[in-house]
């Protein structure tokens, strides 16, 4: 029956010149969905007015008749093949284009690219296919165009093929096809070309037929956001529309990031029997076999393959507003259901998609596409854009508008899952017979931690190593914590990935906020790049936690280098080094702060101790 | 998924998020073909529940049959009805054509229904591909204070992410049906075996493809009695779907003057 047609919505860009409208009118022409009496109208027209006949008036007609109202889509156009219907979105170039290219084109499941043959890779060519990559369409038809201003020269075709290829390898685009055409005349659009039988990789038709209409989607990991939960009678469903992946009745679904478990007990449904399963682009309820408090937001996901928890991340966005996008300031971050405020810690850069090049930037301006850092306070679920384009994009609101769409890219982040699961359930603190005043009364102090934070050679360990030297003759309960040599034992089961840095120093904190309780005051010294897990530490050990930022510009960190490790790290020789490349994330609100750029070893000593005489003393 | 489903599928996504956003909503009920589907759309959207007010704006020109299927299936559908009758004609910007006034009517019977129940978003059935002018909407629309809309500045809606907040004095229009088409409404009317009001369906050679007041719509010629037949006049057809309402044609402008002061 007609109606269980299968419609993929189509993009198609390109410069204006490089045969556009015509391509689209011999494609209506050729897969037999003009309407009848369309083109023996135009081809009239044409006579009557004493001018040749172009394919491109087919367009205009239809233009026109939007105009009136009277074709079915104003935006669109259609076209059928046996297999299925195209919508054909029209993606006009020129001024406001990123507004118009993403409203239009971010529904697009494909898209063609248009090049002429004799002119090349062009600018907009390029820009075209960066704007598409971070739109998320990844099924790409590449048409050059005008084959016969080149004489169908196979080797110029490859060049032109070759040449744009590697641009498009450059920004994570691998095409289809790259199909040779003359759409004027049809070839290699419905029918294949005779006068260029050395090409045998199909036509244009055969190329979009291929694609899936969902994408991939089906086949990636269930994503699953909650919008809403309603009792209205006596069931209580979890709705949502799904967004990759299936989901079956007696499935163990995770909800991140509550990190909270249950089994799908129905997947309910109104005048039609309710189904066993359902998959990607469903709008669904499902009821649960435990009654979970769960809000919108959440994204439901199998345990074994759940999204990415972490509360900071890097987004390359297109930005929409006419007040630029500045650092510090706080936007809302909507991801799928999800809606929380975040600050935008860093622009790391604008990027130029022609030149493939990057530049720094205090500030994003309309049509401007950036790479930025965004960070929140709640826990977020995602995934990077690269593993789920739909669950590895945001969009930033301000106000009641949104002013920016972009991906995530988690490289140098860890997962926070490990850090935020408690694994030991059924434990009850038991309290000591020996109370808080009688240690202090004891030692003359308070327990606490200074948790030293910094770039390697900032000289933290320098630095500890005689403040506990100090202490210990003034008669304080004194211990440092050392990077390095907490790794030789305690932490000798972790490597220097992202997750396991994270759980190195959450184990830290927690050792340290054990050795406060016990009424020592301890230094630790780590680099402990991230906020998120200095937080973690503060939170471990409560009131007795004291920041203490050891400052050196990365400059003078390169320049002592005690260890030899910026050499290593610039040669390449070490991955992932904190301040080159990987981030380290200054505190924002340290307790103190020593600058060892100004001060000596000693002044600098000198300063922490004074900072402990004041703080820890028995009566301060 | 095939067209149908996953038309639906984005209606019920579109009806989900307005009822999760807004807090004062409504639906607009014409009687006619689309706000039907829309009703049907909200019953699979919320199992089978229609959990905000069912509004039918009554212009008390209506054609009899239209009230008579009105008051059987807001009972069978279980609808929270409001059925507020229209001000007098007399009370209508007196610079519109006749039968733009008549519908402009509507408008202010609309305006001043939002006003009493404090609404702060209206559902509304219209669809791109209707009129010109409706084609420019997003799907959750904002209207100023007395309802107007400002189609040139339209924030960018893309990746289903809607503006679903609200700037203050103002309200939303939420349109979960603006990516259908007329074809799309009957086969999925089929498919689901929605119920129309029989004007829809020939007698005599005519028959209602769209259906306003008694007063300012015409029937159109045709044979088609059953939904089937309906599919196959409008695979046919080259006329507009809005052809018999005299309020869009009356001057050149007529609709989008309408549409700028809050008609649906």
């Amino acid at each position: 029956m007609s109606n269980e047609r299968d419609l993929m919505r189509v993009v198609i860009v390109g410069h204006v010149d490089h045969g556009k409208s015509t391509m689209v009118g011999r494609l209506f022409h050729d897969t037999g969905s003009l309407p009848e009496g369309k083109l023996e109208q135009i081809k009239a027209m044409c006579e009557r007015r004493g001018m040749p006949f172009e394919w491109a008036f087919l367009m205009d007609a239809f233009q026109s008749e939007r105009d009136q109202g009277i074709t079915i889509d104003t935006a669109q156009i259609w076209f059928k093949t046996p297999k299925r219907d195209y919508t054909i979105i029209d993606a006009p170039g020129h001024r406001e284009f990123i507004k118009n290219m993403i409203t239009g084109a971010s529904s697009a499941e494909a898209a063609i690219m248009l090049i002429d043959a004799s002119q090349g890779v062009q600018q907009q060519s390029r820009t075209h296919a960066f704007l598409l990559n971070l739109l998320g369409i990844r099924q790409i038809i590449v048409i050059v165009n005008k084959m016969d201003l080149i004489d169908y020269s196979e080797r110029t075709f490859e060049a032109i093929k070759a040449e744009y290829v590697r641009y498009l390898d450059e920004i994570g685009i691998v095409p289809n096809f790259v199909i040779p055409a003359v759409a004027r005349d049809g070839d290699n659009l419905v029918h294949r070309s005779e006068r260029m039988s050395w090409f045998q990789d199909g036509t244009l038709i055969s190329a979009l037929d291929s694609f899936q209409s969902q994408g991939d989607l089906k086949a990636l990991p269930l994503r699953f956001p909650i919008q809403d939960v309603y009792k209205f009678d006596d069931r209580r469903i979890l709705s949502g529309r799904i967004v990759s992946g299936r989901i079956k009745v007696g499935d163990r679904l995770m909800f991140s990031p509550s990190n909270k478990v249950a089994r799908v007990k129905t997947i309910e449904a109104w005048n039609a029997a309710p189904p066993d399963e359902a998959g990607p682009g469903q709008s669904i309820g499902i009821t649960t076999d435990e009654q979970l408090f769960i809000e919108r937001g959440e994204i439901a996901s199998h345990e074994e393959d759940a999204p990415i928890e972490t509360n900071v991340f890097h987004g390359r966005l297109f930005w929409l507003s006419r007040k630029p996008m500045t650092e510090g300031e706080t936007y809302r971050l909507r991801m799928q259901t999800r809606d929380v405020q975040v600050t935008v810690e860093r622009i790391e850069a604008i990027y130029d998609p022609d030149a493939l090049a990057q530049r720094p930037a205090e500030r994003v301006e309309r049509n401007e596409i950036a790479d930025v850092v965004l960070r929140s306070y709640a826990l977020l679920a995602l995934d990077d854009a690269e593993k789920n384009q739909r669950t590895g994009r945001f969009v930033l609101s301000d106000g009641a508008n949104i002013v920016a769409g972009g991906t995530i890219s988690m490289r140098d982040y860890p997962d926070q899952r490990k850090l935020v699961t408690i694994r030991s359930t059924n434990i009850t603190a038991v309290a000591h017979r020996i109370t808080n005043t009688q240690r202090v009364s004891r030692n003359g102090h308070k327990g606490g931690v200074l948790w030293f934070t910094g770039l390697s050679g900032a000289g933290k360990s320098t630095i500890a190593m005689a403040v506990e030297q100090e202490l210990f003759r003034r008669g304080f309960q004194t211990y440092v914590l050392d990077g390095d040599n907490v790794r030789r034992g305690l932490n000798s089961n972790l490597s220097f990935s992202p997750e396991d840095r994270a759980e190195n120093i959450r184990r830290v904190g927690e050792v340290a906020a054990l050795f406060a309780d016990s009424g020592q005051i301890v230094v630790t010294a780590f680099i402990s790049p991230y906020r998120s897990d200095r937080r973690r530490a503060r939170a471990a050990a409560k009131d007795g936690f004291h920041e203490i930022y050891i400052k050196a510009s990365l400059e003078t960190c390169e320049k002592r280098d005690p260890k030899g490790l910026y050499r290593r790290a610039r040669s390449g020789e070490i991955a992932e080094f904190t301040g080159v490349t990987a981030p380290y994330e200054t505190p924002e609100s340290p307790e103190l702060t020593i600058d060892t750029d100004k001060l000596t070893i000693e002044e600098s000593v000198a300063a922490v101790l004074e900072y402990v005489d004041k703080t820890f003393r028995k009566h301060s | 998924m095939n067209h149908l489903d996953r038309l639906e599928a984005q209606s019920v996504y579109i009806l989900r998020e307005a009822f999760n956003r807004i807090d004062k909503l409504a639906m607009l009920w014409s009687l006619g073909k689309d706000s039907n589907v829309m009703v049907w759309l909200a019953k699979k959207a919320f199992f089978g529940h229609v959990p905000f007010p069912v509004m039918h704006i009554d212009t008390e020109k209506k054609f009899p049959e239209m009230y008579a299927f009105r008051d059987r299936y807001a009972k069978e559908w279980k609808l929270n009805l409001i059925a507020d009758k229209c001000p007098p004609v007399e009370e209508v910007d007196p610079t519109l054509p006749p039968a733009a006034r008549s519908a402009a009517r509507k408008t202010l019977g609309l305006r001043m229904a939002i006003e009493r129940y404090a609404f702060n978003g209206i559902i509304a059935g219209i669809r791109r591909d209707e009129e010109a002018v409706r084609s420019k909407e997003r799907v959750f629309s904002p209207r100023g204070e007395s309802g107007q809309w400002d189609f040139r500045d339209q924030p960018p809606e893309f990746w289903d992410y809607f503006n679903t907040d609200l700037p203050p004095g103002t309200h939303l229009r939420v349109h979960p049906l603006l990516h259908w088409t007329e074809m799309d409404i009957w086969r999925y009317i089929a498919r689901e075996n929605i119920p129309m009001v029989d004007l829809y369906f020939a007698k005599n050679g005519k028959r209602y493809r769209s259906l306003g007041d008694q007063d300012i719509t015409f029937p159109i010629d045709s044979t088609a009695n059953t939904i089937e037949e309906i599919i196959i006049e409008l695979e046919q057809t080259r006329a507009p779907e809005r052809a018999g309402r005299a309020m869009d044609r009356e001057t050149e402008d007529a609709f989008e003057r309408l549409r700028a002061a809050g008609y649906m």
